[in-house]
């Protein structure tokens, strides 16, 4: 029983990603109909404003420490962060500290930008473009922003820790009546399901208790007719596209102290991310993060030693196995609507 | 202009004349060497024969360099275990990525459209990952599958030599070269080439015949109205089925010739950013047109290999005549694009392509053609068409 | 005698009793209308006979070949071809290549793999295609691109490509939805036309009463999901029910 609580908090973390990238997937091609292949590339972008943070606030003027000296009784010279210069030794350590979340500031302006600049800039000429068309543009613009961010950061993972509080883990077997030491679970892998599901919260609340979002959410369902109701629902779409591309970044932002962000982080996140997505079914938002979390969890079972002695290598391929098992039998995905992307 | 002939056969035979002479027409562009005419003509063909399913049908696969990846470990196998002799690898290659691609094809093509594309991807990914991890000892991993002094290679006389030996072709090794000077050019004639570029030209012949048959109409009527061909009777699914097996098989076939001229196969083949090359390829060049595929595979490996080797001194030669400030800044900034960072101008090339340019090369070709004889359109836009 | 029989189909969509308990033959070599005001279930009952919808109860048969439940090209196979509301061709491919993918059909089945023999030397399969184009007048525009014809030449091109097919019955859903009074005139010529040459039994979906009165030999009027009335086009037209259904369902 325990061992098998532990493979499902195992998968949230894994899942929750999968579903926040899958939520603002199937958030574009339900409202603007187009299949986004540049939105993993979005994740990582996200993840990189933590690491950009970070390092903006590791930048330090070289200072002379008169009260100690080097072993040749030189005054000592020590890099001084400049935001301790600013708000004082303490506060500035914090904030170092504290780069991750605080980088969800940043990151929210920073992504929702680069969505609208995204879809004003190229996306929008592609609407009436085929699907293929689609896929293959935003493949290209995947491949450019994750050349560039290799460019500027080069190819290695680059550490971005949590603040130290989150460091560590925990007994989470305690806590709900288990032995002790059953169930160990990282602080921040607890923080990054609780951070999803907020975010999940909100964008279906955004979506279901706004006007924005009961336009949005009439658009998907039948795009034309709203739009002869006289709304400029293109406009509110734009924005919708910046909403997305702004829940992938922050998936990403949070995911750096699990994983350290590479360049490639995006790529590999994308395209799970689109068998969740088509195991959710096309077009259904709670599908795609039902199916994130479903996919994440079975994963990390798959995982367990048991398993992979009984199947080697099925940890490798569960996720794509299910997908093509429920492509056959349940076309449509889990919780797809019937018409849509069906020729 | 579907049913003419006469222009295929001027095509055909402008086309084979050109792969013959590649030696000699690509010299003076540095390109006239065996390794990059080889890869040339093995991804022409990989090229061709993707086009086959997407140029054809329409259906967009995500999944292709499964079955290059498959056909390389297929031909090592081969090498390793009965002869070097060429012809059993490249059977072996291609009927096992056809038997991989009758299954994936068989599962994938039950859907269309953005779900295809994406089980294919599904399909393709999980081969990688397998080839990485369980099916280490068929795939030997991330070392990638190579050949050793111990293999048993029945059907080869002891080797003697204390080296491996090369991949032949009845005794004509692949690696042999014959080099001449003229001009102060070095033109190099290599068995290997020569061997791939006739395969080319039998796979492009068969690509022609395949787009001029009933079938390939039937192909065509698939990528434009699946309704209606459907009500005129017609069972589209084994057609996209062959189709999908003809184009995995010319995949294999591209895998074995991989592994012909240089025997070693790695799981990095097959991973979904080489099944993105080949769609680029094929799309840069012109999707549905039989020279295009060819045209923008060469196009890719030639600036692949041109741009990978600029580095910064070379970027700082070009530049120096300019004042330093400003060559300083050129350099900075066309660094980001050259050497290691030729995928960012992939990746930009490939937004361009499908942003400007839908038709690719050939399109583009054909616009030039029709500028310049702007005053009879309407027949030299019928001409550059009988290549489609 | 090839004919098509309906007996006793209904099919419901949730509250909605689209057909109810519906009775229809239709005798070879006649042309036969299923009219209706807009919701009477007309495309409903269509759609059970090309296998896009299996009705609740009820059984469709043709020439006593069951069609429910059987794939479209399965449908063609046995015979009956159909033209759509929107014509549907090969938009992208030349008028020609348009009438020689039938034709192929019809000879070669639902599926052969001859991707090496040439199409032009298949000089039958061409001869056939050019003379179905001359017999519906369209052999100037053979090597036309098919989305560049007007949209009654894209209708008279679909009407080729069923007919090249010799099929025994041919459904025609709404053949002059959306065309202008002109092309309407010019498919009903072509429909009589092609009555005259070849007595293919019809089944024709309309609300246009011009076109149906000019052709049918027979006309059923289809209301909420039932026939009301089913006779030869003189007696429709005065028949009181068939009024109260018209005027009842626009009123």
């Amino acid at each position: 029983m325990d061992a098998i609580l532990l493979q499902i908090l195992n998968g949230l973390d894994k899942g929750s990603a999968y579903a926040l990238i899958a939520l603002g997937l199937t958030l574009i091609f339900g409202t603007l109909g187009v299949v986004n292949f540049a939105h993993g590339a979005l994740f990582m972008i996200g993840a990189f404003c933590a690491v950009t943070l970070q390092k903006v606030f590791n930048l330090y003027s070289v200072v002379i420490d008169p009260t100690k000296t080097d072993f040749l009784g030189n005054p000592l010279k020590v890099k001084v962060p400049y935001v301790e210069t600013w708000f004082g030794e303490m506060a500035g350590q914090a904030i170092i500290n504290w780069s991750v979340p605080l980088a969800i500031l940043v990151a929210i302006p920073v992504m929702v930008t680069i969505g609208y600049v995204m879809e004003r800039g190229l996306i929008k000429h592609f609407y009436k473009r085929p699907h293929a068309d689609q896929i293959l543009v935003t493949f290209g613009l995947a491949i450019v922003l994750q050349e560039i961010i290799k460019a500027f950061y080069g190819a290695n993972p680059i550490p971005t820790p949590a603040p130290d509080v989150f460091k560590g883990s925990f007994d989470f077997g305690v806590l709900i009546g288990f032995d002790e030491n059953s169930i160990i679970y990282p602080y921040w892998r607890l923080i990054y399901f609780v951070f999803s599901a907020l975010v999940i919260g909100l964008v279906f609340a955004f979506l279901q208790f706004t006007t924005f979002g009961m336009v949005v959410r009439a658009g998907m369902a039948d795009r034309e007719t709203v739009g002869l109701l006289g709304i400029n629902i293109d406009r509110r779409f734009t924005l919708m596209f910046g909403i997305a591309a702004a829940v992938a970044g922050l998936a990403g932002v949070m995911y750096t102290p699990i994983n350290p962000p590479n360049y490639h982080m995006g790529m590999d996140f994308l395209v799970l991310s689109f068998v969740v997505v088509v195991v959710g079914g096309m077009g259904s938002l709670p599908g795609a993060v039902l199916a994130g979390f479903l996919l994440g969890v079975l994963e990390s079972f798959a995982s367990m030693n048991e398993v992979k002695t009984l199947l080697p290598g099925i940890d490798q391929i569960i996720i794509y196995l299910v997908a093509i098992a429920i492509l056959l039998t349940r076309p449509r995905g889990l919780m797809g609507r019937a018409g849509v992307m069906e020729d | 202009m579907k049913h003419l002939t006469k222009n295929d056969r001027l095509l055909f035979i402008f086309f084979t004349i050109m792969v013959l002479a590649g030696p000699i027409i690509l010299a003076p562009f540095g390109a006239g060497y065996p390794d990059l005419l080889q890869r040339f003509a093995i991804f022409g063909l990989f090229a061709v024969g993707f086009n086959i399913l997407f140029g054809m049908t329409g259906y967009l696969s995500f999944g292709h360099a499964a079955f290059l990846g498959v056909g390389s470990y297929s031909a090592v196998w081969m090498f390793k275990l009965l002869t070097m002799n060429v012809i059993p690898a490249l059977f072996l290659s291609v009927v096992i990525s056809g038997l991989f691609a009758l299954l994936i094809g068989f599962v994938s093509l039950r859907r269309s459209g953005i779900y295809f594309s994406i089980l294919t991807l599904a399909f393709a990914q999980m081969s990688y990952n397998l080839a990485y991890s369980v099916l280490t000892p068929i795939t030997n991993g991330e070392t990638g599958l190579q050949l050793n002094l111990s293999d048993p290679r029945i059907l080869d006389a002891a080797n003697t030599t204390g080296s491996i030996p090369s991949t032949n072709l009845f005794g004509l090794t692949m690696n042999s070269t014959a080099k001449f000077e003229l001009l102060g050019l070095v033109f190099q004639f290599n068995v290997g080439f020569y061997f791939c570029a006739l395969i080319l030209i039998a796979g492009f012949y068969i690509a022609m015949r395949i787009a001029r048959s009933p079938f390939g109409l039937m192909l065509l009527a698939i990528k434009t109205n699946q309704t209606r061909l459907n009500y005129t009777g017609v069972n589209t699914r084994p057609y996209t089925l062959a189709a999908f097996v003809i184009s995995g098989m010319y995949a294999g076939l591209a895998g074995g010739l991989m592994a012909i001229t240089d025997p070693l196969a790695g799981a990095e083949r097959m991973q979904w950013t080489a099944s993105g090359e080949v769609v680029l390829m094929t799309i840069l060049g012109g999707v549905g047109t039989l020279l295009g595929p060819v045209l923008g595979a060469g196009f890719i490996k030639y600036f692949e290999n041109i741009f990978s080797k600029i580095n910064d001194s070379v970027l700082e030669s070009w530049f120096s005549f300019l004042p330093e400030g400003l060559s300083d800044a050129m350099v900075f900034v066309l660094h980001f694009f050259v050497g290691k960072g030729w995928h960012l101008t992939l990746g930009l090339l490939f937004m361009l392509v499908v942003i400007f340019l839908p038709g690719g090369l050939m399109e583009g070709g054909t616009r030039l053609y029709n500028a310049f004889r702007s005053k009879d359109t309407k027949s030299s836009k019928d001409e550059p068409k009988a290549a489609e | 005698m090839s004919y098509l029989e309906i007996r006793g189909v209904n099919k419901r969509f949730g509250g909605l009793q689209a057909l109810d308990d519906v009775n229809l033959s239709v005798e070879a070599g006649t042309i036969h209308a299923i009219i209706g005001p807009n919701g009477a279930g007309k495309s409903t009952l269509l759609n059970t006979f090309v296998g896009k919808l299996t009705p609740d109860s009820g059984t469709v048969t043709f020439d006593g070949q069951s069609l429910l439940g059987i794939k479209p090209h399965e449908i063609n196979q046995v015979g009956v071809a159909r033209v759509f509301q929107t014509p549907e061709i090969f938009s992208e491919l030349s008028v020609l290549d348009n009438v020689i993918i039938p034709c192929l059909a019809k000879r070669d089945g639902s599926f052969k793999l001859n991707g090496l023999s040439l199409l032009s030397r298949q000089a039958d399969i061409r001869e056939k295609a050019e003379q179905m184009l001359i017999d519906v007048n369209m052999q100037d525009k053979r090597n036309m691109t098919a989305s560049s014809l007007s949209r009654g030449d894209k209708r008279r091109l679909e009407m080729a490509m069923c007919l090249s097919q010799d099929p025994k019955l041919l459904l025609l859903d709404e053949p002059t939805a959306g065309m202008a009074r002109a092309d309407t005139n010019n498919t009903i010529d072509l429909l009589a036309e092609i009555q005259e040459k070849r007595k293919i039994t019809k089944v024709v979906i309309e609300h246009d009463m011009h076109v149906v009165f000019s052709l049918a030999q027979k006309i059923s009027v289809l209301a909420q999901g039932h026939v009301i009335v089913e006779d030869k086009p003189e007696n429709i037209k005065g028949h009181p029910k068939v009024k109260e259904a018209y005027l009842g369902g626009t009123s």
